[in-house]
């Protein structure tokens, strides 16, 4: 039963194998149903974010089961643990390695605002250096707490504009 | 043999040169002139049989003169018994031997001691920072130095800013005001 509202028009008994639907609910979907994470692990938070990842909880259930420890191949950067100051360029430097479209999800206490580290070693939330998309709450969060964070960026990619984005810069680049 | 025993044939070896002892729950303490520290040290390792050496550490003593003190912890795997030796260093030449030769694992404790005190240790191998990056300008666990850190800027290596502390730190204070007063809370 189509909506005006819905992202996805489809009528088997008239059009059979046809899919009618617009090319931003279609790239979204295909986005956010893919979601390959760069894994970030830094400190106790990866181990929640193992966790995640094995089968007890199984992050596959939401496409974003394979790991790329390559930021060339990664969508999603799950910053998991302490970024000590030292590490911090670091990290900048493989998000910048991370072709576009790419999101970040700042898993636990410490990676959202250095947590109670209130220290000279330690850097007071990775939303200084790099745009953060998601913050999980936690010391550090559970796996469901985890999948609760990919599930909102999925809400917030289907949500995105991306083409409708390109043709602004396109346009603005032409004028 | 006993802890007694091998104090008594430290203090044979070195005499005078043993500027106090100490015993603290079972655990016993002696404290050496800089100057004698290395040969103490070797004579420890070589003669008395400390073969493990469980930490070093270093403790800045603000205000007083000499300012900072090493602080060597050894262990004797065949006696199992436990000795720590101390050595004040002066703030204007923070220069000590380095006991790498002696055991290795010296190498990062004295590293790290470098790093975060400032202290040199001559006749190191490889001393660099080991836990900051080269180029901080600062000794973090120096007592004038911020618990919440300092500003600081190595272009494409680290920067560091200082952290917002929030009325902290939360840290019990000494007190004869009761448990309340005692407890960690904003202090502003």
């Amino acid at each position: 039963m189509a909506t005006t509202h819905a992202p996805v028009a489809y009528d088997s008994k008239i059009e059979g194998n046809v899919i009618f639907t617009q090319v931003d609910a279609a790239i979204n979907w295909m986005r956010k149903n893919s979601l390959w994470p760069m894994p970030m692990g830094l400190a106790c938070c990866a181990i929640e974010l193992m966790a995640t990842g094995a089968s007890r909880y199984d992050i596959s259930r939401f496409g974003a089961e394979v790991m790329r420890f390559s930021p060339r191949q990664s969508d999603v950067m799950i910053v998991a643990g302490t970024v000590t100051y030292k590490m911090a360029l670091a990290v900048k430097r493989i998000w910048d390695q991370m072709p576009e479209p790419k999101w970040c999800i700042a898993m636990g206490a410490c990676a959202s605002s250095g947590g109670m580290y209130r220290s000279y070693a330690v850097l007071q939330g990775i939303d200084n250096l790099i745009p953060v998309d998601v913050y999980v709450s936690g010391c550090p969060p559970r796996p469901e707490a985890l999948l609760d964070g990919l599930m909102k960026l999925q809400k917030k990619i289907e949500a995105e504009h991306s083409t409708v984005a390109q043709k602004e810069r396109l346009l603005e680049e032409l004028t | 043999m006993e802890i007694t025993q091998l104090l008594t044939r430290l203090g044979e070896h070195l005499g005078k040169k043993i500027l106090s002892t100490g015993e603290f729950r079972g655990e016993h303490t002696i404290t050496l002139g800089l100057a004698d520290l290395a040969e103490a040290l070797r004579f420890c390792k070589e003669s008395l049989g400390f073969d493990y050496l469980v930490d070093i550490s270093s403790v800045d003593n603000l205000g007083d003169d000499p300012r900072f003190e090493m602080v060597y912890e050894l262990y004797s795997y065949t006696d199992r018994v436990h000795l720590r030796v101390k050595a004040a260093v002066p703030e204007d030449n923070p220069n000590v031997p380095t006991v790498s030769d002696l055991w290795p694992t010296a190498n990062w404790h004295e590293r790290e001691v470098y790093d975060m005190m400032g202290i040199e240790f001559a006749g190191h191998p490889d001393l660099r920072r080991i836990l900051m990056w080269e180029g901080y300008p600062y000794y973090p666990l120096r007592k004038e130095f911020p618990l919440a850190g300092k500003p600081s800027d190595v272009p494409e290596v680290a920067f560091t800013e200082a952290a917002p502390l929030a009325g902290g730190p939360f840290v019990t204070v000494p007190t004869e005001e009761g448990t309340v007063a005692r407890e960690p809370r904003s202090r502003e």
